[in-house]
């Protein structure tokens, strides 16, 4: 083979992976039918904590301790031993919650355990993987080589790496159903939805929280509604309260292909730090870019190729000259 | 000794109480409003004087004398001979063993003879709907019999919810169009002490407070003494560590419950009522009697728009739980727990160097042995 046609057949090949690959991106998966999932609703959080506390002491975490002086855990962020946090949005003279201007609003962060998640798609080695009924993102510590891909691809800065130790491992949230506590398959819910004693953190299944959402979305301001605590599907109580100016927005309705812990609130989420995300998952996007370049190894075959090439151009004197 | 000063023996035989019960009262008063030993000296020479005590005049209207009531039934011993003896009381409705026009014409006497001297303190609400026909005292209104009293007066208090913001007459539907002191006497300065009842060492702090100094202790927005109202209810439960553990009861009997948790989802009112109860105990009983104590949610009763408004089982907002209450922001990181877009960036140029580097090395193979023959 000559040098052009080395190069028209390795380029044609190029051409014709790539072609096929578009052809068949992937489109966003499904939620499972049977996915559980949270609702956070901040205007109901009072940010009294009792949910990050509920979840350290379910999970066995111990107390982030900031400085010598304070005895109680101050956890400003997601960390290895922190799997569920309250934060504020603050503005102006903050007087009045839920608002966007002089207010403030309780968020939560947690995992927010993705339909089409992107620590899964990046793990080289399925540590982290997807529950196929509950939708519930699991990790397998035996399985993880610490290689922390799984960070940078989570846009939510969900998984954490214990960097001070030295066997260190990824921790998140695996909605209390991880190894040894599988709380969901014992038929409880999640440490911190059964400790909110507001109902802002509600517990159930995807599709009944998503109705729970929706029928939110569609009630009066100031009328008062019959909030539910708990389960969504089975509410251990209710408490009345006045309905507040919702955003027409459920996050993880729809956010990268929907997520199964949802938030709802009566302001922007970008001012709750939610990164700008689309309707398609990007998962599906870097999956599909992915997938053509290596389908049929064909990319990796035009390097390689391209490579060799290189090689044998600057190298074929030597060879001729050695015989002279 | 700075007790030597003063002559007690008269003053012993006045209220029929020992020295020693009467200083330890004054100095439990002192500190309850957050003053030193010199205070309750102070305060004790100040009651020991028959010469400063201030004539009162004492106004009801729409209540139950709930207020009175408790003041009556005190704990403090001999609380009763304290206050009618602390204070020259001279008109007060349900005390005042005379009645009809004699009293009605001594309390205008009294008001003549002490203008600008005595202090008025009102209990109930006033209801202004119809011209104030809804309550009448000895013919007058008490709109008018208010407005005439405060005119001249040197201080006034509200005592009760009723005279602080209206209390349960003023609830929605309000038909008297009741309203509390503070709102009816707009240009004067009204303190309020409310509760239902309200607390009475609330009261005789406050009272004796401007006897000794002649004037008014450091009151809030609303009128309440600092000393009193300062703080949430929520601030000082003794509850509160299962608030903030997560541990609540969820209905009255459970097991939370009986464990003496957190009543918040219960709809106790504390997170956003504002009152001395956890330290001095509702109406004053003792003994771990009050509300709470007891394992009933608090009712609100001394908060405007809370007490008759909310609906019991309905939950509070949490108003301790607020910015700039330490909170982490949305923007907040826990050291070295994340990619940064720095290291993301590093990391890509450790990558393309690579790659460049191999590119490089593959092009070079050849020429540095063609150059070194």
């Amino acid at each position: 083979m000559n040098r052009r046609d080395f190069l028209k057949t390795s380029l044609g090949s190029a051409a014709m992976a790539a072609t096929a690959g578009v052809a068949e991106a992937r489109p966003n998966l499904e939620p499972a039918p049977q996915a559980i999932g949270m609702l956070f609703d901040s205007t109901l959080c009072v940010g009294c904590k009792a949910c990050v506390t509920a979840c350290k002491t379910v999970n066995g975490n111990k107390p982030t301790i900031v400085g010598e002086d304070l005895q109680w855990d101050s956890a400003r962020d997601l960390a290895p031993e922190t799997f569920n946090v309250i934060k504020v949005y603050t503005d102006g003279n903050q007087l009045t919650k839920d608002s966007e201007v002089d207010g403030f609003a309780f968020e939560k962060r947690s995992c927010m355990h993705c339909v089409d998640p992107g620590c899964v798609s990046v793990c080289p080695v399925t540590a982290l993987v997807k529950d196929p009924v509950t939708g519930i993102v699991t990790y397998d510590v035996d399985a993880c080589i610490g290689c922390r891909t799984c960070m940078t691809g989570c846009p939510y800065n969900v998984p954490q790496f214990d960097y001070d130790n030295p066997f260190g491992a990824l921790h998140k949230c695996e909605m209390c159903n991880q190894k040894g506590l599988e709380r969901i398959n014992n038929g409880m819910m999640t440490g911190c939805a059964e400790a909110c004693p507001t109902g802002a953190t509600l517990f159930g299944s995807r599709e009944a929280l998503l109705d729970e959402a929706k029928k939110r979305m569609a009630l009066k301001p100031g009328e008062v509604y019959n909030y539910p605590r708990g389960d969504v599907r089975d509410p251990s109580s209710y408490h009345e309260k006045a309905v507040p100016e919702y955003r027409q927005h459920i996050w993880g309705e729809k956010e990268a292909g929907g997520t199964n812990v949802m938030h709802i609130s009566s302001i922007p989420f970008d001012k709750l730090g939610m990164p700008p995300l689309g309707e398609r998952s990007f998962v599906s996007i870097s999956e599909s870019v992915q997938h053509t370049l290596y389908s049929y190894m064909a990319l990796p075959a035009v390097v390689l190729g391209g490579l060799t090439w290189l090689v044998k151009r600057n190298t074929d004197g030597d060879d001729e000259g050695g015989e002279q | 000794m700075a007790d030597t000063e003063f002559d007690f023996s008269a003053l012993e035989k006045r209220l029929n109480v020992s020295r020693r019960t009467f200083l330890k009262f004054c100095t439990g008063v002192a500190a309850s409003l957050g003053l030193g030993t010199e205070a309750a000296y102070a305060m004790a020479e100040a009651v020991a004087d028959k010469k400063k005590r201030p004539p009162v005049i004492w106004l009801h209207g729409q209540e139950c004398t709930g207020p009175t009531e408790a003041l009556l039934r005190s704990e403090q011993p001999s609380l009763e001979h304290l206050i009618l003896d602390l204070i020259s009381l001279d008109y007060h409705q349900t005390l005042d063993a005379g009645a009809g026009h004699h009293v009605e014409e001594l309390k205008r006497h009294a008001m003549q003879e002490n203008k600008g001297k005595y202090l008025l303190v009102v209990e109930g609400a006033i209801p202004l709907a119809q011209d104030g026909i809804f309550c009448k005292i000895g013919g007058q209104t008490m709109v008018d019999a208010t407005r005439e009293a405060a005119e001249n007066a040197a201080a006034i208090v509200a005592y009760g919810s009723c005279a602080s913001w209206g209390g349960v007459q003023a609830a929605s539907p309000n038909p008297t169009g009741a309203v509390g002191a503070p709102q009816f006497l707009k240009d004067k300065t009204v303190v309020t002490i409310p509760g239902c009842p309200p607390n009475p060492a609330n009261f005789i702090g406050t009272v004796l407070f401007f006897v000794t100094y002649g004037k008014l202790p450091p009151i809030d927005g609303k009128g309440r003494p600092k000393w009193a109202y300062g703080r949430l209810i929520h601030e000082n439960c003794y509850r509160r560590p299962h608030f903030d553990a997560g541990r609540f009861a969820t209905e009255f009997g459970d097991e939370g419950h009986q464990k003496g948790w957190c009543l918040y989802k219960l709809g106790c009112k504390g997170p956003e009522t504002y009152n001395n109860c956890p330290s001095l105990e509702f109406n004053n009983v003792g003994g771990g009697v009050w509300p709470i104590g007891v394992g009933h949610p608090c009712f609100g009763c001394s908060e405007e728009g809370t007490g008759f408004n909310k609906a019991l089982f309905s939950l509070s907002d949490v108003k301790t739980h607020t910015p700039p209450n330490a909170f982490p922001t949305i923007d907040s990181r826990e050291d070295a727990s994340s990619a940064t877009v720095t290291t993301a960036a590093l990391a890509g140029a450790a990558v393309g160097a690579a790659l460049g580097a191999s590119a490089v090395a593959g092009s070079k193979l050849g020429k540095k042995e063609s150059e070194q023959e």
